[in-house]
């Protein structure tokens, strides 16, 4: 069975299928986001002290409690991986696949970095008894970063897939290769803004 | 935009990522600079929200071509902050029904 307009566009719509589909699932990921940091922003409003007493010790700031360094250095591996994804499809539509491959294979690696130092900083806070189940602060710190990663997780597997046996479908159709790989990109970029917004305001305030 | 572009125009988009990707590697400085200086918290949050709103701007424009982008998605976006305003205001509503729990007066 064809499955129309995955590629060229719906003349009702003006957009492909595909990426009309894609947006509408970023959209209900605005909403589940949105409702986390909303969670946030009343746990931070309500409380007298933030973020408050964690395991016998009192903080005055969140920076006091989570590493700055490691959050700023995930915030550059974010954003390069976001120019080495828009990087891959603007190789795709120059015709060069190899440094397709490169730049895919480079989003990858970049995403293990994010999570490798994600999982350090996980380990460092229950290392030192700092779980979810401490205080507000962290329950919500470990619920929005924690999503994030799944988010990540999951950005690992599709990009994996398309610079793996996806790839199959270069050979058969480029252009909807082409296309599938600016749908992930959307995905990833979300994936990025999310971070950009996470940071200051997890990290920072 | 997968079938609206020559290989040079998309040569030129790449000389714009690379201009993006400065911004914001400096602008990022410019948020951790900024939670140094230990503001108070309101006006630490327009900071940072607002530098967090440029960048976000930036990826959103540029990396996922929204400038470029078909009013349909520009109406789902939109769509998407309504509603998120409407659930904002759900819950503001909710807290300032409790008793002693005043957000916005």
């Amino acid at each position: 069975m064809d499955i129309p307009y995955t590629v060229e566009a719906r003349p009702d719509t003006g957009v492909n299928n595909a990426k009309l589909g894609i947006w509408l699932f970023l959209a209900s990921e605005i909403m589940l986001f949105g409702g986390l940091f909303s969670a946030y922003i009343f746990l931070r409003i309500g409380a007298p002290e933030w973020p408050g007493m964690m395991a016998g010790h009192m903080y005055g700031r969140a920076s006091e409690v989570l590493s700055v360094p490691l959050a700023t250095l995930n915030t550059f591996i974010l954003i390069g991986s976001s120019v080495t994804i828009v990087m891959a499809w603007a190789s795709l539509m120059m015709n060069r696949f190899d440094k397709y491959r490169l730049f895919m294979g480079a989003t990858i690696l970049l995403a293990f970095g994010f999570l490798i130092i994600k999982g350090i900083e996980y380990t460092s806070k229950f290392s030192h008894g700092l779980f979810p189940s401490e205080s507000n602060f962290l329950g919500i710190y470990f619920v929005l970063t924690g999503l994030h990663a799944v988010h990540v997780i999951g950005g690992i597997i599709i990009n994996s897939y398309f610079l793996g046996p996806g790839t199959k479908l270069w050979k058969t159709n480029p252009k909807y290769f082409t296309n599938r790989i600016e749908v992930a990109g959307l995905y990833w970029h979300f994936v990025d803004i999310v971070w950009i917004f996470l940071f200051p305001t997890i990290y920072l305030l | 935009m997968a079938e609206l572009h020559s290989p040079e125009e998309i040569r030129k988009h790449v000389r714009v990522y690379m201009m993006v990707f400065g911004s914001l590697a400096v602008l990022t400085i410019v948020t951790v600079s900024v939670g140094y200086l230990k503001l108070p918290i309101v006006p630490a949050m327009i900071v940072a929200l607002f530098i967090a709103c440029v960048k976000g701007g930036l990826v959103g424009s540029y990396f996922m071509h929204l400038i470029t982008e078909k009013k349909l998605i520009f109406w789902l976006l939109i769509a998407s902050a309504v509603f998120l305003f409407i659930m904002l205001t759900l819950f503001i509503w909710a807290h300032n029904s409790q008793e002693g729990g005043y957000l916005v007066s």
